[in-house]
């Protein structure tokens, strides 16, 4: 019923698929959560000045579909006389280059967020502990409220890393050969939809387990504080 | 600008579809979600393994994967069953194929927010219920399901913005949404930015009010609840 042979003779294609896929989430998750973190720490400022706009933008970004913030980048850009005089032009004109930067800013806008709240889920008495040891504000946010906002956000990043990785899928839509753009070529070339979107399915659902596997190592390494006594769970 | 007043009309016209698949799914999902969510908390042990397999499997695939198989084989599997019958060839119906895809993915999230739902609600008011001689319908009719609801409302709510979302993605496999609609209206007028930008200012009209009124709906739901008070 499946055709194996078929699958066997596409497997290096998906391979090659799957370095794009993993090198597409790295290179996103990597720029995301570096913007993230100034941008959480500015979201959860007093000053209006600093945390309407990060609102805005991640309420803008989270409010959109990723697929349409993909468009506006890849076929929107292109419009502006001034985007293609730019010396950036070269890069904009390329599908990996848009689809970085839309993935990279759409999964800030998600982690500013959830980096917004593990921050205010700060105990305030940790806050107190610091000042009253003379810390300074750059200080109690370095030592105490981000390293403290990470671990709390840990388990959470894990599912953001997850969705990320689904959400790459769709540059396969901006003409980037990754799993998902292999699976549609194979199907178009063999009219096969179980054995091309199926191995697509079991090479994403491998990453899924790889992602998952590695943030429990890392939350039985980081959240060791707060594990079950008898090991529980 | 003025070529987007002139397009406007197309987008909201896609726009009623990019709605009406997303209502369909989601109600499609809701079916799918309360079945999932009643097999994992019952005390079948297939029902159990058959549930979780579904949310597992679902929630480890993208979106859009899940879309194009069971889109495309679906497709091939109708046909091959029409080509046993005799029937002519049958194209499957986007918006129907889109729907059912999607509320069938996104049921197994709600599964989830619908299991949780139901854990939170005390075990003695069923328990009353079965000792009033209700049957097991009427305890999930009368005393479990309205009070969930107060409970799901967050989760589904979420739900929702999310798939309202992904339903963007239909038009990849050809429904003629409002994403379509704008990737035409480019091809003849040369502005990709202003019309995707639309239909993402449109988008963001639609999660807007989705958010405003479905925290009425919570506010409901949850009269003669007491918030507690730090």
């Amino acid at each position: 019923m499946v055709d194996l042979q078929i699958i066997q003779d596409n497997l290096p294609a998906f391979l090659d698929g799957a370095r794009v896929t993993l090198l597409l989430l790295l290179a996103s998750a990597a720029a995301g959560l570096s913007l993230s973190l100034p941008l959480a720490v500015a979201r959860v400022s007093a000053n209006p000045f600093l945390s309407k706009p990060v609102f805005l933008f991640t309420y803008v970004l989270r409010g959109t579909p990723l697929l349409v913030q993909l468009f506006m980048v890849y076929f929107g850009l292109a419009q502006f006389d001034l985007v293609r005089e730019s010396s950036l032009w070269p890069l904009l004109r390329e599908p990996w280059f848009c689809a970085w930067i839309a993935f990279t800013l759409n999964t800030a806008a998600y982690t500013t967020e959830m980096l917004a709240g593990a921050l205010r889920a700060t105990p305030s008495g940790e806050v107190e502990a610091a000042r009253s040891l003379g810390m300074t504000g750059f200080d109690i946010y370095t030592r105490i409220l981000i390293p403290g906002a990470i671990r709390r956000a840990l388990p959470q990043y894990g599912n953001e890393l997850v969705m990320l990785m689904h959400a790459t899928s769709i540059a396969s839509a901006v003409t980037l050969v990754e799993i998902t753009r292999v699976a549609r070529d194979v199907h178009a070339n063999t009219l096969l939809a179980v054995e091309a979107f199926g191995t697509a399915a079991l090479f994403y659902l491998a990453l899924t387990l790889c992602i998952t596997g590695l943030f429990r190592l890392l939350e039985r390494r980081l959240l060791r504080h707060l594990a079950h006594p008898a090991g529980a769970s | 600008m003025p070529m987007l007043i002139e397009y406007l009309p197309i987008l909201l016209d896609g726009l009623l579809t990019t709605l009406s698949v997303s209502l369909v799914s989601l109600a499609i999902a809701s079916l799918f979600g309360l079945a999932g969510a009643l097999a994992k908390l019952s005390s079948g042990r297939g029902a159990r393994a058959v549930a979780g397999t579904y949310t597992t499997l679902i929630r480890s695939i993208p979106d859009l994967v899940l879309m194009l198989a069971l889109f495309y084989g679906g497709q091939a599997l109708v046909n091959d069953i029409g080509l046993r019958l005799g029937w002519d060839y049958i194209d499957v119906d986007p918006f129907l194929a889109g729907s059912l895809t999607l509320g069938f993915i996104y049921g197994a999230y709600l599964t989830e927010t619908f299991r949780g739902a139901f854990l939170s609600i005390p075990k003695g008011q069923a328990e009353a219920g079965l000792a009033y001689g209700m049957s097991g319908v009427q305890v999930l009719c009368h005393i479990t399901l309205p009070q969930m609801i107060r409970h799901a409302i967050p989760g589904f709510a979420n739900n929702w913005l999310v798939m309202v979302k992904a339903s963007a993605l239909v038009s990849i496999i050809g429904l003629d949404d409002m994403v379509h609609r704008a990737s035409l209206a480019t091809a003849a007028t040369a502005q990709p930015f202003t019309f995707y930008a639309a239909v993402a200012a449109i988008y963001l009209v639609v999660t807007t009010v989705s958010i405003l009124a479905l925290g009425q709906v919570e506010k409901r739901f949850s009269l003669g609840v007491r918030k507690a008070v730090l």
